[in-house]
């Protein structure tokens, strides 16, 4: 009953939207240039699907290798400046630098730099991504509770065994809002590097079918990335469930 | 000086006592400053291997202070604690705080066995099982935390106590959360299994004091000051109707109700 309903929500949702968008250009009459119908964006989806499969496995690349190495390098500057205060000093002016500066003005900086290929747009997706989980991850870390603290102290526990066996575990749910966050800002930084030079990836080819009024590759394209994105959010919020059993969620809870 | 009190060992009745004595607590001249603020200074306090000792007093006085300050957790501005073979406290006590301080994420039986884990020791986990079942949480040791009733958990938390097996145990308000019933189980249960340990404990409940401590000692004042003991006979935990207990109980409420402003 449950499963059914957990299948059949989104479906009946996906349908209700399908039909809407369906009626609308039947209605209004927009030219398909403007606006495809939903049976012209199947076409194209289907025609073009080796190259639709391609792209999106570039894009899919520098995504999940954004995240990764994002999700690393976020949860090592929160480590270090919450257990360096000179690190702290010194790191936390380039971490807001960092962010300071519009991903839209230092993106045409990356590729010239980093060239077409997948580097780029690795680089622009770690920039989006890391930043959410160092500062979720380090308000994480400083916020144990006081209390099991001490009691590790009395029990003779080294400090990185404190860190390992109590502060770690405790930042998890923190952590775990920030990676969410990065999850599904990641596309962002991976699709806006392909628009500024790429040569190839969902967004470079949104941006050629653009370029030759081809509206209706445009939507399959984007309906392609928003599936993966939907999808990448899904399996890292199941991950996250997984790995914080322990956190009671009081939602569903009575008042 | 003049607030010294060397407290007797308890009168061995009840349960055989451990073959060797625990080691007892002794403070010496402990003074503890905030700012400027002074929060006690010249403290001293002698407890005997072995006694439970209650520390009464109102909130803000200081006692947890200065339960933090023999627990190794916060450092005196004068004076020192140690053993009463004179050594070091650190690795001699095990500490209970005001909640239960269960590690969410670990089941019961894992936070039973922290303190192995914490030092890098291979864990126990047949003692863990025993002390499980003398707590009478045998059937619950993969529960995590969060799926027990407040005294089920204080319960394990008395397990992860034992299972330290250290000679001194402080506690600070350890039963403070938990409804007068199943307070009055738990006190029971504490009793008995800490026999022969030497206890610290800090609580407001006059109650409780009288039915746990073999002496009961009151913190009051600013600078706080400790006031003469006050010794209870016989075994504990006392019957809720004993009446030493009734009388000490009324006793401690008058000292430590505050007095009427004039």
């Amino acid at each position: 009953m449950n499963t059914l309903r957990h299948v059949a929500r989104p479906l009946i949702t996906t349908a209700v939207l399908i039909f809407v968008w369906w009626a609308f250009t039947r209605i209004s009459q927009v030219p398909a240039y403007l606006l495809p119908g939903p049976s012209s964006v199947a076409e194209a989806l289907w025609h073009q699907r080796t190259l639709l499969m391609w792209n999106t496995l570039t894009t899919f690349n520098e995504v999940a290798l954004g995240l990764l190495i994002g999700t690393l390098l976020g949860a090592a500057c929160g480590m270090v400046i919450v257990f360096s205060p000179l690190m702290q000093r010194w790191l936390m002016p380039i971490l807001l630098l960092s962010q300071a500066v519009p991903i839209f003005a230092l993106a045409p900086l990356l590729v010239l730099w980093f060239g077409f290929g997948i580097t780029s747009k690795v680089i622009v997706a770690v920039l989006v991504i890391f930043f959410p989980v160092t500062a979720s991850f380090s308000d994480g870390l400083r916020r144990t509770d006081r209390g099991m603290l001490d009691l590790a102290t009395t029990m003779n526990a080294s400090k990185f065994s404190i860190l390992h066996h109590v502060r770690l575990p405790a930042a998890m749910p923190a952590f775990g809002s920030g990676l969410r966050v990065a999850a599904a800002v990641a596309p962002i930084g991976a699709i806006f590097g392909e628009w500024v030079g790429s040569s190839s990836g969902l967004g470079y080819m949104m941006l050629n079918a653009n370029a030759r009024i081809e509206t209706d590759v445009m939507f399959a394209a984007l309906l392609v990335l928003a599936i993966m994105t939907i999808l990448l959010w899904v399996v890292v919020d199941r991950g996250l469930k997984r790995l914080l059993y322990w956190v009671p969620d009081t939602t569903g809870a009575p008042i | 000086m003049a607030d010294t009190h060397i407290l007797p060992s308890p009168t061995p009745v009840g349960p055989a006592p451990p073959v060797r004595p625990a080691a007892g607590i002794v403070i010496t001249d402990l003074a503890l400053r905030y700012g400027t603020r002074s929060i006690f200074t010249g403290l001293n306090l002698d407890v005997a291997g072995g006694t439970f000792v209650v520390l009464l007093g109102t909130s803000g006085v200081g006692k947890s202070s200065l339960l933090k300050i023999v627990a190794g957790l916060a450092k005196p501005a004068a004076g020192r604690v140690t053993t009463s073979e004179g050594k070091s406290l650190s690795g001699h006590v095990a500490y209970m705080g005001q909640t239960d301080l269960l590690y969410p994420w670990a089941s019961v039986i894992a936070n039973v066995m922290i303190g192995s884990r914490l030092r890098g020791e291979r864990p126990d986990s047949a003692r863990a099982r025993h002390l499980l079942a003398r707590v009478g949480l045998a059937d619950r040791a993969h529960a995590l935390p969060a799926e027990l009733s407040g005294g089920m958990r204080q319960r394990a938390a008395i397990a992860r106590t034992l299972y330290e097996d250290r000679p001194i145990v402080l506690m600070d308000e350890p039963f403070s959360a938990l409804d007068t019933f199943t307070r009055a189980r738990i006190q029971d249960l504490a009793a008995e299994l800490l026999q022969g340990r030497t206890v610290l404990m800090i609580t407001h409940d006059p109650l409780e004091a009288c039915r746990l401590g073999h002496h009961l000692v009151v913190m009051s004042g600013t600078p706080a000051q400790l006031g003469a003991p006050i010794s209870l006979r016989g075994t504990t935990p006392r019957a809720l109707d004993n009446a030493e207990l009734l009388r000490t109980q009324g006793e401690l409420m008058k000292l430590l109700t505050p007095q009427a402003p004039e």
